[in-house]
């Protein structure tokens, strides 16, 4: 559960204070498919740097399970970024001289896991995305798909509970990302909580719950009228 | 959350071997700092040992006795009375030996004579001493016997001839008990000096030595060139110079008209100079190390900026800031222990290189330099990886991954 609580985020530009977040107060239960758009600029991205803690609000509180995060020292928010939340980027951002396992492999080595622990790990990650076959292959012998996948094996294998992607379909093919879109859904349907931002519509009409952005503000939070199945919306 | 030691390395050693170029340029420099110590303090060691080796050639507990006060000791009644000083003689080296902490002594006359034998003839050093001598020089014959014990006065027709010498004189043939003739006088072969010999001063190979009352005959002389004492002890060295000094004193009617001079003097003065150029050579090459330590933080400042996105990335995954530095600074570590262990071997190999051209000079670099060497390298690496490792934790992690 995650519970924003008028939270700003203000950048320094020149001698311009920037309000990349306004006053957002937001909600997100355990399980929950968001969605986030909004125009270049809008604060998408800057709201979920900051549910990843990677970016700190100037002011606000941010609850993450019941605990104020923004409280953490660096250790302790490297732990819970570690442990409760995964990223997938738009650019994959695999280390190029690691092989896809390695790459998987990176943020159990980094919570000091022990190596025999960390291999079975690693394995079910990839065979769960498909990609046992591709385990020793470098990021470069990967397609787009594939990378993708690779990110997303390495973001959930330390079984996070939140996911955040940042426009993860937005350097593939429309198959490619049809199918990266496919796999982070079940991963939703099977409990981890889906943060997704885009500026594709197709995309964000298909998450359960939309928010939509303009000038660091939340403008718009719907959940969605047509959700075909309509089953269980948390 | 505790990197285990393996993994870091692992880590560490995938990011050296992801960029060759920028590894190999700087374990070039590392090594090149490294292995300058190595053979500079090598080379300043060998010639030190190599004059030391010269020095305690000339003997052990050595006190060198010569006529005349030395310039340094100034003003004295004899400059003033513009007398030349008194010359020593057999009869004052006899005297020296009568003391319980001499050893052994040995006068000795230098002149240059002609040395015949048939037809073949040339000019050579030829020194008068005795039979203590060979015992004082640490000198070894190649063949024969060396000048017998004699009383210092008793002249005696024998010679021991340089191998130049009897190569000079008999070519192939053989030199032992042959006649030779010195100056108007002729001396029989009872030995040949080798090439042990060689020492400072003296290349024994070209000399031929007789009988210090032999050779004052041909020079026609009474005096002695100087008096070798070697003493029982090394702390006896003292008393025994002491001991010279009174003797020579009470004998020559209360005028200090002698000097002497003690081989440890000479050694030590030889020994401080010496290996204070070794440092000084050791610290100019341990410059290069410096240079090498600024261009390893100028190297690792790049290859942050270079991998901005991968340490954002590693900070998404969820390194802390410790973290990221201690990756850093393991691959500085593993760069710096490289590259001094590369240089250690190419030090080595020239110092190697070193002592295979010049034989004589026993080039081996110093521990203390090797481990200063080693040392100061890896903690330069270090050191000036740290302001790059600092920066590369500070990185927003935002601006890393969008790859601003």
């Amino acid at each position: 559960m995650i519970q924003l609580t008028g939270i700003h985020r203000d950048f320094q530009v020149g001698d311009q204070t920037v309000h990349a977040l306004d006053d957002v107060t937001l909600t997100i239960d355990s399980g929950e498919y968001i969605s986030i758009m909004g125009p270049s600029g809008s604060g998408k991205s800057t709201l979920l740097n900051l549910l990843g803690l990677l970016d700190k609000p100037s002011s606000g509180s941010y609850r993450l399970n019941g605990q104020d995060v923004t409280a953490l020292s660096d250790i302790q928010q490297a732990q819970v970024r570690n442990r409760e939340i995964g990223f997938v980027f738009q650019m994959f951002h695999l280390v190029p001289r690691l092989t896809a396992a390695e790459n998987v492999e990176l943020p159990l080595i980094l919570a000091g896991e022990a190596p025999e622990q960390r291999k079975s790990r690693v394995t079910r990650a990839l065979a769960d995305l498909g990609l046992s076959d591709r385990s020793h292959h470098k990021p470069d012998q990967l397609s787009g798909g594939q990378r993708q996948r690779v990110a997303i094996a390495r973001a959930t294998v330390t079984e996070p509970n939140v996911l955040l992607a940042d426009e993860p379909t937005g350097n593939l093919d429309h198959k490619s990302g049809q199918d990266v879109i496919r796999i982070l859904e079940e991963l939703n349907q099977r409990g981890i909580t889906l943060i997704m931002v885009t500026h594709d519509p197709e995309m964000g009409q298909r998450a359960r719950r939309q928010l939509h952005m303009m000038d660091g503000r939340l403008d718009i939070d719907q959940l969605n009228q047509t959700d075909s199945a309509g089953d269980g919306t948390a | 959350m505790a990197l285990h030691s393996p993994d870091i390395a692992w880590f560490s050693w995938g990011a050296l071997r992801g960029y060759p170029t920028r590894t190999i340029l700087m374990l070039l420099a590392m090594s090149i700092g490294v292995s300058a110590v190595v053979i500079l303090t090598s080379l300043g060691e060998g010639a030190r040992i190599y004059v030391m080796d010269r020095f305690a050639s000339l003997g052990t507990n050595l006190v060198i006795v010569f006529p005349g006060r030395s310039e340094t000791a100034g003003i004295n009644p004899s400059t003033m009375m513009g007398e030349t000083p008194r010359d020593l003689t057999l009869d004052d080296a006899q005297a020296l030996t009568r003391s319980y902490n001499v050893r052994r002594i040995a006068p000795i006359n230098v002149g240059s004579a002609d040395v015949s034998h048939k037809n073949r003839s040339r000019e050579v050093v030829v020194i008068g001493t005795n039979h203590d001598m060979l015992e004082i020089r640490h000198w070894e014959l190649a063949q024969g016997k060396f000048l017998p014990e004699l009383d210092l006065d008793r002249a005696s027709p024998v010679a021991v001839i340089g191998s130049n010498i009897r190569d000079e004189l008999f070519g192939a043939q053989r030199a032992l008990g042959k006649w030779v003739r010195i100056g108007d006088r002729r001396f029989r072969v009872i030995g040949i000096m080798g090439s042990e010999g060689r020492s400072i001063g003296v290349d024994v190979e070209e000399t031929v030595m007789i009988p210090i009352a032999s050779a004052q005959q041909i020079f026609n002389t009474s005096s002695v060139f100087r008096i070798l004492v070697e003493a029982k002890t090394r702390d006896a060295i003292e008393p025994v110079k002491q001991f010279i000094i009174d003797t020579l004193q009470e004998r020559h009617q209360g005028v200090k008209d002698v000097t002497v001079i003690t081989q440890d003097a000479v050694l030590e003065t030889f020994d401080r100079i010496l290996g204070a150029l070794t440092y000084a050579v050791g610290g100019i090459a341990a410059i290069s190390l410096a240079v090498a330590g600024i261009l390893i933080m100028n190297v690792m400042l790049v290859a942050v900026s270079q991998r901005t996105a991968e340490i954002g990335l590693l900070k998404a995954l969820g390194a802390s800031s410790r973290q990221i530095v201690i990756l850093i600074l393991a691959e500085a570590f593993m760069l710096s222990l490289l590259g001094a262990m590369v240089g250690f071997l190419l030090g080595q190999l020239g110092s190697w290189s070193i002592r295979y051209a010049f034989p004589d000079l026993p080039a081996y670099a110093p521990a203390w330099a090797i481990v200063i060497a080693l040392t100061v390298a890896i903690v330069t690496g270090l050191l000036f990886s740290l302001m790059p490792a600092r920066r590369a934790a500070g990185l927003d992690p935002v601006l890393a991954l969008s790859g601003r």
